[in-house]
């Protein structure tokens, strides 16, 4: 799934409009979703086909915002952690798309809301840590908004470091916990 | 206070008989120069039953764990007098001891006892402390640490601060469900209370400067919200629940004030909250990150981290919040400033390339000393005599104190889970 993301971001990135919500398409690698094993041989058509790539995510015949989207693992909306670098709230490039599209999705379905939860890693001060997984998730939800998402469906809330995922006193633990992970629920 | 102390006295009764100290402390570095002292076994002068506490063991420890003190081992006494009459100073001269505390107790009515002890110079062979005190069974710990104070303060020169306590957060995790506590131990991690238990978080334990009550955040709403509880009844009040960030409360040197930081008008800042008016007033605003306020013994400066500069730094302004001043330049990671109660000191996060380690700065001359090795340390919490910083070790989850010269260490471990946050009451009275 994650190597697939990649892909479907990369190929965002070569249309040159990486804003565009995922288009509908019913085109020949709707399947790649139906059939993640097979990934390998989905990415090269993908690459090549600048029109048909964005819609590459979904299934055949559904809507690329429709509501369960976000529970669909084939589905970019399935991937809801955004991942950042120490001490920063900066969104990293590869996740503007994502985010953007979650955006959408919001707008799309305004009975639906998301509680955006800022992490950070275990490392420096508590109470600076609480501000800085706060200004995280404000980064994540200003371009939420900025996308059509109504303020009443999005929350922000900070743990800090006081919710790691993983306890480990490791770079690639750190790497993992700092983050905004977006919680969905029904308005 | 007293009211506390009774009220405190009363739950620990039950079961301070056989108090078992939550937190094992061990030494990790010592100093060579310091005193050698000697405390006799106190004699129990009754054929009653004695209570299941060794005085001598518990002085022994408060002088020992303060750095300052090598208290001789029992076994390693040369002799055991009982009273002034049957010490022998030359025995104790030629042991290179310096100083010698002798004393006894009895029971005085149920539950009650007098303790009497006596501090010595070795060399002078003459008395320089004698007391009578009496103990409630329920308190005798309490007792035995003013023992300490009392004998620390006639050597040092110093208040001592072991008739102290200590709040902290714990965390047990089972099958990836955390239980996270708020406690309150005396200073050598010995009577351990519970306050608060919740499955989601607890933060920023701050004392009222007359130790009665403990100001924190819970997240038990879901969201970070400020609380006050008053140690004795457990009653408590939410006095800060606005949208966004509810955090860092510090309680002001005079009590009146509860400095924060909230987010509701759009970014971190500092407010101040009056405690009698309920009056908010804004201290900063800054699109970037203010936090982590703690107050100059005025009650009316506050000291504060701000990322205002790209990076976090530790500023101070003025009374009304002007014209923040800068205070620390080396590194481009300075948090949590605790200011020393008589405001000559500050200790700090700070950041080099090996990690994050406790740091002082002496405000007179700006000099900054490194008192830890990291790699995680963090929530630095003066004595309130001023003489060592708690702090927690993140790397192993346990608590650490070090001397504020950073030449004495020792180590307070959890028999169970990670504790951290630990913030050291003030002189209780």
């Amino acid at each position: 799934m994650q190597k697939y993301i990649l892909v479907f971001l990369a190929a965002a990135l070569l249309t040159g409009c990486p804003a565009q919500p995922p288009k509908d398409d019913s085109g020949s690698t709707a399947n790649a979703g139906k059939k993640p094993g097979s990934t390998d041989s989905v990415q090269t058509g993908k690459l090549d086909g600048a029109d048909n790539t964005q819609g590459s995510a979904f299934n055949a015949g559904d809507e690329p915002y429709r509501k369960d989207a976000i529970k669909d693992a084939s589905s970019p909306l399935s991937q809801q952690v955004i991942y950042f670098d120490f001490n920063s709230s900066s969104i990293k490039s590869e996740y503007r798309d994502l985010i953007t599209w979650h955006g959408r999705y919001l707008a799309s379905n305004p009975d639906m809301k998301v509680r955006l939860e800022g992490h950070t890693d275990e490392r420096g001060s508590r109470e600076y840590n609480i501000a800085l997984g706060d200004r995280r998730a404000q980064a994540v939800s200003r371009i939420l908004m900025f996308q059509g998402a109504n303020k009443k469906q999005v929350e922000v809330i900070s743990y800090g470091e006081e919710k790691p995922v993983e306890l480990e006193h490791t770079e690639a633990a750190w790497n993992k916990n700092r983050r905004v992970q977006l919680v969905y629920e029904a308005m | 206070m007293k009211q506390v102390l009774i009220i405190a006295s009363l739950l620990l009764f039950g079961w301070s008989l056989s108090a078992q100290a939550v937190l094992d402390v061990e030494i990790t570095q010592g100093t060579e120069d310091a005193l050698p002292i000697a405390i006799v076994p106190f004699n129990w002068a009754s054929v009653e039953k004695k209570p299941d506490m060794k005085w001598s063991e518990v002085i022994s420890s408060d002088l020992l764990r303060s750095g300052r003190f090598a208290p001789i081992a029992e076994k390693d006494l040369l002799s055991r007098p009982q009273n002034s009459e049957n010490i022998d100073f030359n025995t104790w001269r030629v042991g290179g001891v310096d100083h010698l505390v002798v004393g006894s107790i009895r029971p005085a009515g149920l539950n009650q006892y007098t303790v009497q002890f006596q501090l010595f110079d070795v060399f002078k062979g003459e008395q320089l402390l004698g007391y009578s005190l009496t103990a409630n069974l329920s308190s005798i710990r309490r007792t035995a640490h003013h023992i300490s104070d009392l004998i620390y303060q006639q050597l040092t020169g110093q208040k001592g601060a072991f008739n102290t306590k200590v709040a902290y957060v714990s965390v047990t995790r089972s099958l990836g469900v955390a239980s996270y506590k708020l406690e309150v131990s005396d200073a050598d991690g010995f009577n351990s209370i519970t306050i608060l238990t919740s499955t989601q978080p607890i933060m920023s334990p701050s004392w009222s400067p007359d130790g009665t009550q403990l100001a924190y955040v819970s997240f038990e709403n879901k969201r970070a919200q400020i609380y006050t509880q008053v140690l004795s009844s457990e009653q408590r009040v939410r006095v800060s629940g606005f949208k966004g960030l509810n955090g860092a409360p510090v309680w002001s040197p005079d009590g009146k004030k509860l400095a924060m930081t909230l987010s509701k008008d759009g970014n971190p800042d500092i407010y101040v909250l009056n405690l009698q008016s309920k009056k908010l007033q804004r201290m900063t605003k800054h699109w970037g990150i203010d936090t982590e306020p703690s107050w100059m013994p005025n009650s009316e400066t506050l000291v504060f981290t701000s990322n205002r500069s790209g990076k976090p730094q530790l500023y101070k302004m003025d009374k009304a919040g002007q014209r923040p001043q800068r205070l620390t330049f080396d590194g481009d990671y300075n948090t949590s400033p605790e200011i020393s109660k008589d405001g000559l000191k500050m200790a700090f996060v700070f950041k080099d390339k090996s990690g994050f380690k406790i740091a002082s700065m002496d405000f007179e001359t700006g000099i900054i000393d490194i008192l830890t090795e990291g790699p995680l340390d963090e929530s630095p919490s003066f004595a309130p005599n001023g003489s060592m910083i708690l702090y927690a070790e993140g790397q192993r989850a346990a608590l650490a104190a070090v001397s504020f010269d950073g030449r004495f260490k020792q180590r307070l471990v959890a028999k169970e889970g990670e504790v951290r946050e630990p913030t050291w009451s003030p002189f209780l009275k």
